[in-house]
């Protein structure tokens, strides 16, 4: 039995030690915000925050979180950055398909928690990681500049 | 407000929706079939049910299927504007299977894909709010003792001013519904839209914003297994060996189930299948595509070219006038496999019970789905229900069955509901590519530099001839040489032929701006060989050619002077062009890039004017331009399939290369107002990308890219 605490909120979970937090969220707890596109740390779609770093769910254990506050797509709106970086979206209509946009928002909103008035290249830089298969991008970077922290 | 199923069901559950209120079977005037399944007229057809209003409110039944394009959002709008309703008070949902009541009339099936969805819609949903309105609208005015004419509608309110009194929809629903349809349904004039034109907000993206949204992948059902599967690494092959008793002893793994050339693990989560597919330490016969390569397929392609095609255009006089002509140009065009990876991966999740099933999946083909698994498990099309889900990209991928196919048939003995999931690289390996084409181009340039004659051969796969065999008619794929037979140039003597050519061990598809996408890098490519052939610039080698093309004409001259065309650029930095009319959109691209020696191509800014006649939705036009640019682009600059000894060569985004925020342009667009009907917009930008780049890449370099991706050309 390993306690996770997610959102705010703690969960008792009994699963093997390697088993990625990617498919504990999705599959076991049903938080399934946070998707699944590559499993090998390409396409960013799985980003959650990992006491407060943006980090690829398919690639961190379950032996890596113990203690370590966790926050999903499904909680990111309760933190103030994460709400307006989420109105930015909407306000910019950023979102197309949307399977990417758990992952670019959450990496957003690392990215202004830390620097709160990202240059092009400090986005690039945050952002690189996260593929927009529907070619986003411009709107990604439009929507993070309108974001005043 | 879209409803996901799962959470619909749960509304619809204890609600005597059927019974209480309305279904409106707008009754439509029926229409002749067309022979071809090609671009055509918007046309009205046979009886439809798009609008429904009960107690639970106003909900519009979505013909198309929502991508990421927008077409939930701007399909609402169509009706809606007839409606008299706000976006805001109704609900939409996604249509079942019913080929009678949705089918496409462009495509001739439940189908979206083609950029045809608003080029349908434009009529029969504004037909089907107005039918609506007109028959709420008399049964209030009945009610009333009044003139139908007397009363207006505002936000789904009834108003009859003269006596002060209104009724809401939901009020005379049931008497609405035992009108008979109106004969006419007289439609509003642009000059009176409301919502028409307006920068809606989209319906879809709340829940896209805070991970709420339930995308296929995401289905969860009490009871549910997750499983995962492995495929022939080769087309045609099978299972060799595999241990299936490791599997089944993999901690979570519930059961192991097989075809010839699949098996899939199902068990309590993801991870548990993944590690029971990895413990069967599978071997596989690869069977008689064995020697499969890509070198093999494109040497046959070359031989295949050599000899005459299917006679797809002949003016006469073509080949003579070219011989005749001041200056000829000669060149051979290669295009390559390419894989659509939409994010989300293949997924398909199934309840099959004795007598019924029920499947919860992302399709752009909800009756051929319906099919697919009545097939596999031997159940009647009407016992198995489709729950069809928004999904995380398509590009084509899903207008095929084939996952679905192979998820009933992997699952045809599990009585307990199961998610199946593509691993990235299994959906990769085993998807339908884009053809590879092989194309061969010639022209001839009078003394005064015009152009006096035109061929073109193009060699490749037949889409068509696969995925609607009836459009494919005299041995000719209307898509294969869509914008290469006709161009929107002054041209009157082209011959076009087309050879079509089926390469072994692997099946073809649609991809994202079909045949326009594969013809307009050649063409427009030509193009500007031509004007550079003869010293002219190539904006006004093609002007010069559009004097019967005002539209066209119109984007071009927007786009150059956006673009600052005649502006000069720095050392290094490169302009390309491309003008093309596709999907009944005008569309005028000026790429921007700069070529450093020995680094890659930067992509630094992207001008793009279009002329899509009547705008919908000016946002998502836009969103749609921005997308399908950076999608052609990106596919343009680094991206092929290859086979070697029948397997592909790709597996994921480590070695199939997506554009990334850090390599993505500016990109501006521009739109031209225009009362026309309106075109296609989903895919018009992908078309537009790789000629502009191969352009861009001549004009800083001076190589002239005739094979993509550019990685292969060695700028
Ligand atoms: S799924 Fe984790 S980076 Fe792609
Ligand atoms: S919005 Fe579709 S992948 Fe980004």
């Amino acid at each position: 039995m390993k306690k996770l605490t997610i959102n705010g909120q703690v969960h008792d979970v009994d699963v093997p030690d390697d088993m990625p937090l990617l498919w504990v969220l999705r599959d076991v707890l049903g938080l399934t915000g946070t998707k699944y596109g590559c499993g090998i740390a390409q396409c960013g779609a799985c980003t959650i925050h990992l006491g407060g770093v943006a980090v690829r769910s398919c690639q961190t254990t379950m032996d890596m979180v113990e203690d370590i506050p966790i926050t999903t797509i499904e909680g990111v709106g309760d933190t103030p950055i994460g709400a307006k970086v989420q109105s930015a979206w909407l306000e910019k209509e950023v979102v197309q398909c949307g399977y990417c946009q758990s992952g670019q928002i959450m990496s957003a909103t690392a990215l202004l928690t830390d620097n709160p008035r990202p240059t092009d290249t400090d986005i690039d830089d945050a952002l690189a990681g996260n593929i927009c298969r529907c070619g986003t991008y411009v709107r990604i970077r439009e929507a993070i500049h309108s974001v005043t922290v | 407000m879209i409803e996901n199923l799962v959470s619909r069901r749960n509304f619809l559950r204890g609600t005597a929706l059927a019974t209480a209120g309305l279904v409106l079977a707008v009754q439509l005037p029926g229409n002749t079939r067309r022979a071809s399944a090609a671009v055509g007229e918007q046309s009205k057809f046979i009886p439809n049910a798009f609008v429904k209003i009960d107690t639970d409110g106003i909900a519009l039944i979505m013909p198309h299927t929502e991508v990421g394009q927008g077409i939930y959002t701007s399909s609402a709008m169509l009706m809606a504007e007839e409606l008299e309703v706000d976006l805001d008070q109704v609900r939409v949902e996604a249509a079942p299977p019913d080929l009678k009541k949705y089918m496409d009339p462009i495509l001739f099936d439940q189908a979206t894909g083609g950029s045809t969805s608003t080029q349908s819609d434009w009529v029969r949903l504004r037909e089907a709010g107005a039918s609506a309105r007109i028959m709420l609208v008399g049964a209030a005015a009945e009610r009333w003792g009044v003139s139908a004419d007397d009363c207006r509608v505002e936000k789904g309110i009834i108003r009859h001013d003269p006596s002060s009194r209104s009724l809401s929809y939901l009020d005379v629903a049931p008497d609405a519904a035992t009108r008979e349809a109106p004969k006419q349904v007289p439609l509003k004039d642009p000059s009176q839209f409301r919502l028409i034109g307006t920068r809606a907000k989209r319906l879809d993206t709340p829940a896209k914003v805070d991970g709420s949204l339930v995308y296929g992948i995401d289905t969860r059902l009490p009871g549910m297994a997750y499983a995962t599967l492995a495929i022939a690494p080769v087309k045609g092959g099978r299972i060799a060996s595999m241990n299936e008793a490791a599997a089944r002893a993999v901690k979570g793994v519930r059961d192991v189930v097989r075809t010839e050339d699949s098996v899939a693990v199902i068990g309590e989560h993801m991870w548990a299948a993944k590690l029971g597919v990895d413990a069967l330490e599978l071997s596989w016969e690869s069977g008689p595509n064995a020697s499969v390569s890509t070198q093999a397929i494109v040497n046959d392609m070359h031989e295949a070219s050599l000899k005459p095609g299917v006679v797809v255009r002949d003016d006469k006089g073509a080949a003579e006038a070219i011989r005749k002509a001041k200056t000829k140009l000669d060149a051979i065009y290669r295009s390559p496999f390419l894989s659509h990876s939409p994010l989300e991966p293949m997924n398909c999740t199934l309840h099959i019970k004795d007598d019924r099933a029920e499947l919860w999946v992302g399709t752009q083909v909800p009756v051929r789905a319906q099919k697919a698994v009545a097939e596999a498990t031997g159940l009647p099309p009407e016992k198995v229900t489709v729950n069809n889900q928004l999904m995380g990209g398509a590009f084509g991928r899903r207008l095929d069955i084939d996952t679905i196919e192979q998820a009933a048939k992997l699952l045809r003995n599990i009585r307990y509901p199961v998610k199946l999931v593509w691993t990235r690289e299994q959906d990769l390996t085993h998807d339908f590519f884009r053809p590879y084409y092989y194309d061969r181009v010639s022209a001839g340039l009078d003394d005064a530099g015009r152009l006096v004659g035109r061929t073109h051969r193009v060699t490749g796969s037949s889409v068509m001839a696969r995925w609607a065999p009836p459009a494919f008619v005299n041995g000719i794929d209307p898509d294969s040489l869509d914008c290469a037979a006709e161009t929107p140039y002054d041209e009157t003597s082209v011959f076009a032929d087309y050879v079509r050519h089926e390469p072994e061990g692997l099946t073809t598809a649609w991809w994202r701006g079909v045949g326009a996408t594969h013809n307009l890098f050649v063409i427009e490519s030509f193009v500007d060989e031509m004007a550079y052939a003869i010293g002219q610039d190539p904006v006004d080698f093609r002007r010069k050619m559009l004097t019967r093309n005002p539209r066209a004409l119109a984007v071009l001259e927007l786009a150059a002077e956006k673009a600052g065309w005649k502006d000069k650029l720095p050392q290094g930095r490169g302009r390309g062009v491309n003008l093309q009319f596709a999907f009944n959109t005008y569309l005028a691209h000026i790429l921007e890039i700069e070529v450093v020696p020995g680094k890659e191509v930067k992509l630094l800014r992207s001008v793009l004017a279009v002329d899509c006649g009547i705008v919908i939705n000016p946002d998502t036009v836009r969103a749609q331009m921005e997308g399908g640019v950076l999608f052609g682009l990106g596919t343009a600059m680094f991206n092929e399939v290859t086979f070697t000894d029948g397997a592909v060569d790709q597996s994921n985004f480590d070695n199939y290369r997506i554009l990334r925020i850090n390599e993505a342009p500016k990109v501006e667009v521009y739109q031209v107002k225009s009362l026309e009907k309106p075109g296609g917009v989903g895919e018009a930008g992908t078309a537009a990308a790789a000629g502009a780049l191969a352009n861009a890449i001549f004009s800083a370099t001076g190589k002239r890219i005739r094979s993509l991706p550019l990685s292969e050309a060695a700028v």
